[in-house]
């Protein structure tokens, strides 16, 4: 398995591409179908989140193994408005979309780990990890 | 891609085969208004079994088809919701609530039987 693979997110299609492969990156490194699906849900909201607020992004995927434990980190990069204050879109049902705000919360339950760092008008960085219990 | 909709006696059956993206999603939504409204069925059930992934978005659309037949007179049942969906969709923050639901489509059809009291 590559260390590192990313995919670009340019069109509503790649949403479900990223959210496969995420998915079978899970799968062969051994994470349970429960993590299995939460990996593949947590990419499929970063990728419509890219999608919807800045048209295009890119979410890559490596593979963490360290003697002491191994996961998944994922990075999502894109080149949007950025975000302006970061602690409402971390509220639950926060949304400018009429979603259902699960977004940025849900990501963040269903990850172990979540970093968010975005600057307006440069663009927004989500890094999460899952490790493998 | 369309997801195919089947009429059974006064009922619809739909079982959810497929990796749904939004645009298939969107359209399953109006084929399904629309069968309802051309075939004058009272019950829907749609299966969810064969589905790994339900993010905001289609659980949103999904909890909306419920509500659109619902104001249109029909009873829609989701069945089959996979245990790792369900646990995925919890931590989302998702509930689904007011969405009738049932662990397979045998027990879904039971359940249209009596909410329509057939």
């Amino acid at each position: 398995m590559e260390p590192q693979s990313c995919v670009n997110i340019n069109k509503e299609w790649d949403i479900v591409g990223a959210r496969q492969l995420g998915r079978e990156m899970a799968k062969k490194l051994g994470f349970g179908t429960v993590d299995q699906a939460r990996i593949a849900t947590a990419v499929s909201e970063l990728a419509r989140n890219i999608y919807l607020y800045a048209d295009k992004g890119q979410i890559c995927f490596e593979v963490i193994d360290k003697r002491e434990r191994q996961g998944l980190c994922m990075t999502a990069v894109d080149t949007g408005p950025g975000i302006s204050d970061i602690s409402k879109v971390m509220e639950d049902g926060y949304t400018t979309s009429g979603g259902l705000g699960a977004g940025l919360p849900g990501v963040k339950r269903l990850m172990d780990e979540f970093d968010i760092v975005s600057e307006i008008e440069k663009g927004t960085r989500i890094k999460t990890v899952k490790w493998i219990r | 891609m369309r997801i195919p909709i089947l009429k059974l006696h006064n009922y619809l059956l739909i079982s959810i085969q497929t990796e749904i993206d939004d645009q298939t999603a969107i359209q399953f939504q109006e084929d399904l208004l629309d069968k309802i409204h051309k075939s004058g069925s009272s019950g829907v059930v749609i299966d969810l079994t064969s589905v790994e992934i339900i993010d905001s978005f289609i659980a949103k659309v999904l909890g909306d088809v419920v509500s659109m037949s619902d104001l249109m007179g029909a009873k829609v049942v989701l069945t089959g919701i996979q245990p790792a969906v369900a646990m995925t969709l919890i931590d989302l923050g998702i509930h689904l609530q007011n969405v009738p639901t049932a662990l397979d489509l045998e027990q879904g059809l039971v359940k249209l039987h009596q909410e329509l009291g057939v």
